[in-house]
């Protein structure tokens, strides 16, 4: 029996130049890079051979920027100017940030997000993030030898809209082509999936250095399908590391700290920690620069019962997902385990006791998400042989809402919705007359505004005057693949257009990106430029590519005069090309992607046609 | 696109509330996989766009169709009855309705799992019967009975969301 063929929309039946793609663990203590080599996931080291980048910045004196493992050397000699776990930072206030009395920072309270004061000058946690991305992907390119058509970034599934737009514009000031932000345990789930050829339920448990996740996915053939996610965004290893810390002062009766002493501490509270995995008992010792000498042991027993508080902080959420899930804890098939911290025995003790089960550690847990997040963005850059093809089905975390009459919350898209998703809800005005409508956005599960994320506020004029109620608003939340929000507000009762959209923005707006990389730009050689236009090169060939396939493949779908205008601007664009005016290539680019919107849209319906007629030719033997 | 299709048309299944769920969830997979925005990751901005509205759309069309009550008042609503403005519901269904509230409330606060989750059982029952019953009066060769369905979907409404709320006191004595 043989079954007709039909290629997807823009996979191109003959071979094209393959595309560099990278996926990159932005992690809160670890990043990482990885990529599609000969069909294996594989981790790009440094020259040294570490494939671990520490997350870690120094902006150092005269004006010296050190990323890593140089600029970790520096933690306890310049804390203030050394950024360990900007993760955490990322989207979020100064009151959003636990312990932040302990740390070294010289913090400015700003609109939307913190800033650091540096001896670089006043850095946005997202600038700090970007230095990061910068070192992979140079690593990447180093290795790749190339320029990168693109990369998928890593976020905890429990990131909000304003951490996730953060961690977007961090990728964007490193000169990234953000492929897709895609949930750090469903990375994992996709790595372990291939791997193993795993179906039925799976839950991933990801408990890294700042944050946890925990993601329950249907894995069936050829189909990662998330039913629920839930976590904590400000939980992890560094919150271990600071009981430690805690508990040390207290046993050795120490005096208030000095910022280097107080970094010195936590680093030995860490690898106290991390000895504990593999020891029933670790010494701690340490000269501090006050002269004050500690030495005390801490043992697995009194380690277990200071942090069990945290452990517990884990099982709430993960019991909350799989009743979202609407599953029991039986019909989980196996537990995923993801992040260094995992790596606890009283982790693996907790989760398999949830879970009735032992759970998975045969993946790396400090390599998994990136290797997952590798076979992502090979398969998004249009890589993909037929037959290593999959589909991946995502949620957002968090509710989204409106704020109305009384400070409450409606909510407009619930948490665990299936993304791509759109959501609209009609409202109406309070008082006679009101020509203005205060539009305000929040995220989270709580019934009081207050107990929310505020996202955005916004709003709408020009609402003609009516009597309270009359007016009719229609509020439209839109989320994409990458769970970013957008929302238009327009008055639907008068002919008379009243209209707004807003994409949120914390802190940094865009024309601040675009100031930042500007800058960027006038402060960068002649290598920059030549850069920039090989980049829109790879972009304009990789256009003209999808449209030559898609015309080899539906040319019947147009009509003479519109497949006649298509060339013309075929041609516009495979002129240009071979210049070095890269704003030419751009026009040409554009005037191309709208001259070809009607033919995608019919090639489009034309495919999912294909796909529902698909049951029936499978049923008829050829 | 086409936007005035209906969620039945868009997976070509006939307009009914009975359906095959795993032949539907099927057919999702299948229409997603050709529009999904990652199958088009790598193509221009117009077909990227074209790939999100198709999505949404393909999304929203799943999700109503795929839980009963959701798909009942989508039926109802192509039909033209506002579900909203259905008949007054009996008074002993109210009453009943008043009694198991208060009873989830008594029994959340004294910590009663066990007495909990036997309401939750006879719920699930009660709206078991309820879902049939939904199927012959919307399916029904002939003569569909759209209003006496708008009062069986008015009373599930009630009931899932008390459902919803044992749960939760369920959710806070484990907490
Ligand atoms: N052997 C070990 N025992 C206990 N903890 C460990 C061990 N090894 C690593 N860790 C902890 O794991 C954490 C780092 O894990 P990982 O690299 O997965 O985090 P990350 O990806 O950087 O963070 P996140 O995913 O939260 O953003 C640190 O807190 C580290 O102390
Ligand atoms: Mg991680």
């Amino acid at each position: 029996m043989a079954l007709l063929q039909i290629s997807e929309p823009g996979e191109s039946t003959a071979p094209h130049e393959h595309r560099f793609a990278v996926g990159i663990d932005l992690g809160t203590t670890n990043s990482l890079v990885a990529t599609v080599r000969s069909g294996m996931s594989v981790v790009l080291s440094d020259e040294l051979g570490r494939s671990l980048l520490p997350s870690v910045v120094c902006y150092g004196p005269q004006g010296v920027l050190s990323v890593g493992f140089e600029a970790q050397t520096h933690q306890a000699v310049d804390p203030k100017n050394t950024i360990v776990s900007v993760k955490r930072f990322m989207g979020r206030g100064v009151k959003d940030i636990a312990h932040i009395e302990t740390m070294p920072y010289d913090f400015i309270e700003a609109e939307g997000m913190v800033r650091l004061r540096t001896v670089a000058g006043v850095k946005s946690p997202v600038e700090v993030s970007a230095e990061i991305l910068k070192v992979l992907k140079a690593r990447a390119e180093a290795a790749l030898g190339g320029v990168l058509a693109g990369a998928v970034i890593t976020v905890p599934a429990y990131f909000d809209d304003a951490q996730r737009q953060a961690t977007k514009d961090a990728a964007l000031l490193a000169g990234l082509n953000v492929l897709r932000l895609l949930n750090e345990p469903t990375a994992a789930a996709i790595a372990y999936g291939l791997d193993n050829a795993a179906e039925g339920i799976y839950a991933v448990y990801d408990l890294g250095g700042g944050t946890f996740d925990i993601s329950i996915l249907k894995l069936s053939k050829g189909i990662f399908e998330v039913l629920s996610t839930g976590g904590d965004s400000a939980l992890g290893g560094d919150d271990f590391d600071h009981r430690v810390y805690c508990w040390i002062i207290e046993q050795a009766d120490l005096q208030p700290l000095s910022h280097s002493d107080a970094r010195l501490l936590l680093t030995r509270a860490r690898e106290a920690k991390e000895y504990l995995t593999y020891h029933g008992e670790a010494p701690i010792t340490v000269r501090l620069g006050s002269g004050e000498y500690v030495d005390v042991k801490l043992s697995t027993e009194k380690f277990s019962e200071i942090t069990r508080t945290l452990v517990q902080k884990t099982l709430t959420p993960t019991k909350k997902a799989l009743r979202d899930a609407g599953l029991s804890v039986a019909e989980v098939n196996g537990v995923v385990m993801v992040g260094g911290s995992t790596r606890m025995p009283q982790i693996q003790h907790a989760v398999g006791e949830l879970f009735n089960q032992e759970p998975l550690n045969n993946l790396d847990p400090d390599k998994v998400v990136a290797l997952g997040a590798a076979t992502q963005a090979n398969l998004l850059a249009g890589n993909r042989a037929s037959n290593e093809d999959w589909l991946l089905l995502d949620v957002i975390p968090l509710s989204l809402g409106l704020e109305t009459m009384g400070g409450l919350t409606e909510k407009i898209i619930p948490r665990n919705s299936t993304i791509p998703v759109a959501r609209a809800q009609e409202f109406t005005t309070f008082k006679d007359g009101q020509t203005a409508m205060v539009i305000h956005v929040v995220q989270g599960e709580r019934e009081l505004i207050a107990d929310c994320r505020s996202l955005a506020r916004f709003e709408l004029r020009g609402i003609p005057p009516m009597a309270a109620g009359a007016a009719r608003i229609r509020v439209s939340f839109q989320v994409d693949a990458d769970g970013l929000l957008s929302v238009s507000a327009r008055e639907l009762t008068s002919g008379h257009e009243a209209r707004v959209e807003v994409k949120p923005s914390y802190g940094l707006s865009d024309d601040e990106i675009a100031g930042m990389l500007k800058e960027g730009f006038t402060h960068a050689s002649e290598d920059a430029f030549r850069r920039a236009l090989r980049e829109a090169q790879v972009e304009a060939q990789r256009l003209l590519e999808a449209t030559q396939t898609a015309l080899a493949e539906d040319a019947g779908l147009l009509s003479m005069l519109e497949r006649a205008h298509i060339d013309s601007c075929v041609a516009r664009l495979q002129a240009v090309l071979v210049g070095d005016d890269r704003r030419a290539i751009d026009a040409a680019m554009a005037t191309l992607n709208q001259a070809t919107g009607e033919f995608a849209a019919r090639r489009m319906n034309q495919s999912v046609r294909r796909a529902l007629s698909g049951r029936k030719i499978s049923e008829i033997q050829i | 696109m086409d936007f005035s299709q209906d969620h039945f048309a868009l997976f070509d299944l006939p307009r009914r509330y009975a359906q095959d769920k795993s032949e539907l969830e099927r057919l999702y997979h299948e229409v997603l996989a050709r529009v999904h925005p990652d199958k088009h990751a790598h193509l221009g901005d117009a077909q990227r766009r074209l790939a999100m509205q198709w999505a949404t759309r393909v999304n929203e069309a799943y999700q109503t169709l795929r839980r009963p009550l959701s798909r009942a008042q989508y039926l109802l609503q192509l039909a033209g009855v506002d579900v909203e403005k259905a008949r007054s519901m009996p008074a002993e269904f109210l009453m009943q309705q008043m009694e198991w509230r208060q009873a989830v409330a008594e029994m959340s606060e004294a910590g009663a799992v066990a007495e909990l989750e036997k309401l939750h059982r006879r719920l699930k029952q009660e709206m078991e019967e309820q879902y049939k019953r939904l199927q012959s009066q919307l399916d029904a060769a002939g003569d569909a009975s759209f209003h006496a369905a708008a009062d069986t979907v008015r009373q599930l409404m009630f009931q899932e969301k008390l459902l919803g709320e044992i749960d939760d006191a369920l959710e806070a004595t484990e907490a």
